[in-house]
């Protein structure tokens, strides 16, 4: 196991270096570079600006140097923990980003274990009552949430929200707890405010897990030891449970690695309709703003949430199933 | 003429059709491979019923002009945001008609909201004359022409209400599904192309090459795309024209599709060079251009046609979310995502929900692909379990 944990630990070198050359080059990819773009929009606003400022600048953040250097210089300022200054919002780009990934963390989270909960509980339902009417209706609702845009989801959750209760969904917190100091009452607050977004996020990919668990699930219910089993007399919830639910949980788990992207993006967009304070809008402003500086790393931040949590579920699975970890 | 894969496989065929047809349908033996998947994806309902769904989408595309009653950017200032006027039959006082009629709009300016306001008004009857006489419009750039599919000769027949501008929503619908589903198609052509190379070579060659191309892919996917995607189309110049951002778009959409498509292929390749039809034929001296062209790539081409199918909506749906955030394609392009974008604030959306419509077509389309490349897959390989 242990020798696993490290293999797997160091497969993230390449990864974080693929990713952080990625967004570098979206970073470089608007035409003019960086501080030309500040000084553009300082002069819009009527700010005199100097020769040997723009130069200062310039050098500051190593625009005179060939592109190579400028990532190295870009990747240990990183290390150093000094991800920039966003002009956009006029504050480094770690305060922007400590404000509001923490809020994005707790969506994805939430939706992760939100869709493992549903599906876990609908793949089994539908496995054991297969063509039943739950099995059709179930089915029914999984491909429409499959087809259904997250930003479609919210917007007609948030049409009937107001014009059937007349009040708006949007925020994480009402007004009373907006700057209110962490008490249980705000937490209260949070998790109401959290059914809405979880839901739409959650459903394109519970809708796939919930077909994958279906087709495991059937797949070992029709395997000879289960029969033998029945024939045994063994108690039908024994008989589930015993191995082919475990059986099937594995492929099951395994999905988890690929989720996680699929609700990080979903929650991007889904934040942007709803107006939640997590990265998503965050990120459409500083994209809009040609902040190229705040958008690189924040998609950066989001990569690393993927990365973090593929990593996370590679080592759960690995812990889950011997035959990984013994695998090669 | 016929290799070991084609009788392998007639055989296997042949044992399952007989078992469905005891008395033999003689012309089953001598059916190709084609037809015989033709045959099973024939007795999957939900793909025959999303063939004819897609089949009047793409027929809505091509012959938008014509279907149209409106020109999509035509506007109508005295009907900003009025309600569908849906076709109907019957009419309390007249009866039933044959002809389909609307009822008429009376609109008047409401001073204290500070907006139209449109009632039905259920007196005016207009009925619905199929090949009027229109806004003249050219039909694929050779026709000149102002006959269009249905319409009204007094007041107007919006059936899907208009937009803010007063717009007629149905044509904008009709406009707009040339360019969502035209996006699709090219970008699963550019994954195609991406895929299929790659992860064929990877398959075939094996080794480093192999495991690097996986570890990229492996990184790709294990990236958030829609960020992604969103760095990469907000970085695309502003002063670009709108076709050549259409194909930018298209593009950053293609970079992040190949990759699943690439993974079926080389699986494919790696578990087909051990088969004793590749190896016979490598025996007798094929070459590999042979071996890949004649002997491989047929045995699979049906598995990708199948991804391929199935991986069409995540174009549709990477455009509309892009597009919907303001930076995919712009106005005045018509796009189903563009559309959309109307429908971001709440308050006109609670006044006029008819402005999600768009979003119905999305879904449909997205579904209907769905079903078709289920059922592909399944009459592609009749022993393939789901979740490959």
């Amino acid at each position: 196991m242990a020798s696993y944990i490290v293999r797997r630990v160091l497969m993230m070198i390449p990864l974080l270096v693929l990713v952080s050359g990625v967004i570098f080059i979206v970073i470089q990819l608007p035409p003019g570079d960086y501080v030309s773009r500040h000084v553009a929009r300082l002069e819009m606003e009527g700010v005199v600006t100097h020769e040997a400022e723009i130069e200062a600048l310039k050098r500051r953040y190593g625009l005179d140097r060939p592109v190579h250097e400028q990532y190295l210089l870009w990747v240990r300022a990183m290390l150093r923990g000094d991800f920039g200054y966003s002009f956009a919002v006029r504050r480094p780009v770690l305060s922007v980003v400590a404000e509001r990934l923490p809020y994005s963390i707790i969506i994805s989270v939430a939706t992760l274990l939100f869709s493992w909960v549903v599906a876990f509980l609908v793949g089994t339902y539908t496995a054991t009552r297969q063509y039943s009417p739950g099995d059709y209706i179930a089915s029914f609702l999984g491909f429409l949430g499959l087809a259904t845009p997250n930003f479609m989801l919210a917007l007609i959750l948030m049409w009937i929200m107001y014009s059937v209760f007349g009040f708006t969904v949007g925020g994480l917190f009402s007004p009373e707890y907006q700057d209110a100091p962490w008490t249980m009452g705000r937490v209260l607050d949070l998790l109401k405010h959290l059914i809405i977004p979880v839901i739409v996020v959650g459903t394109a990919g519970t809708a796939g897990s919930i077909r994958i668990l279906r087709a495991n699930l059937l797949d070992e219910l029709n395997k000879p030891y289960v029969i033998t089993a029945e024939a045994k007399g063994v108690p039908p919830f024994r008989r589930l449970c015993k191995y082919p639910l475990r059986v099937a949980l594995i492929p099951f788990t395994s999905t988890v690695g690929w989720e996680l992207p699929n609700i990080v993006s979903g929650e991007t967009i889904t934040a942007v309709v709803l107006s939640l304070p997590t990265v998503g809008p965050m990120l459409l402003r500083a994209l809009v703003d040609q902040d190229m500086f705040l958008a690189g790393s924040l998609i950066l931040f989001l990569s690393l949430l993927t990365l973090v949590g593929t990593l996370v579920s590679d080592l759960l699975l690995a812990w889950l199933d011997p035959r990984i970890r013994y695998d090669r | 003429m016929s290799t070991g894969r084609d009788n392998t496989q007639h055989q296997r065929d042949e044992g399952a059709e007989e078992q469905r047809h005891p008395q033999g349908d003689r012309s089953i033996l001598v059916a190709s491979q084609w037809q015989l998947m033709w045959r099973r994806l024939k007795r999957h309902r939900l793909a025959m019923a999303s063939l004819v769904v897609l089949f009047f989408i793409y027929a809505m595309a091509i012959f938008a002009p014509f279907i149209s009653p409106y020109d999509p950017f035509e506007t109508y200032p005295q009907r900003t945001f009025a309600p569908p006027q849906i076709p109907r039959f019957y009419d309390p006082e007249a009866g039933f008609s044959i002809r389909p009629f609307v009822y008429g709009l009376t609109s008047e300016v409401d001073m204290e909201a500070r907006r139209r306001v449109h009632t039905i008004d259920y007196d005016e009857m207009l009925p619905l004359h199929f090949f009027v006489r229109g806004e003249p419009y050219n039909l694929f750039g050779i026709m000149e022409t102002d006959i269009r599919l249905f319409g009204v000769e007094e007041g107007t027949a919006f059936i899907f209400g208009t937009d803010r501008y007063g717009r007629d929503m149905f044509s904008r619908i009709a406009h707009g599904a040339r360019i969502s589903i035209s996006i699709g198609l090219i970008g699963v052509f550019i994954s195609f192309v991406l895929g299929v190379s790659i992860g064929g070579f990877s398959g075939y060659l094996g080794g480093g090459f192999d495991n690097a191309i996986q570890r990229i892919i492996e990184f790709i996917r294990s990236v958030p795309t829609l960020p992604l995607w969103m760095g990469l189309s907000a970085a695309l110049p502003l002063h670009w024209p709108p076709t050549t951002r259409y194909f930018a778009i298209v593009a950053i959409l293609s970079i992040i599709g190949w990759t699943g498509l690439a993974r079926v292929v080389r699986s494919k390749f790696l578990s087909m060079r051990e088969e004793d039809f590749v190896v016979a034929a490598r025996l007798i001296n094929a070459s590999e251009r042979r071996v890949i062209f004649v002997h491989m790539v047929p045995t699979f081409l049906s598995h990708i046609i199948a991804s391929l199918t199935l991986s069409i909506p995540g174009m549709i749906l990477g455009e509309t979310a892009l597009s919907f955030l303001g930076i995919g394609l712009r106005p005045p392009v018509v796009s189903w995502g563009v559309l959309l974008q109307q429908a971001q604030n709440v308050a006109t959306l609670a006044r006029s929900p008819w402005l999600l419509i768009p979003g119905i077509f999305v879904i449909l389309t997205v579904l209907a692909f769905n079903f078709l490349g289920d059922g592909i897959r399944d009459a592609a390989d009749p022993y393939s379990t789901e979740g490959v």
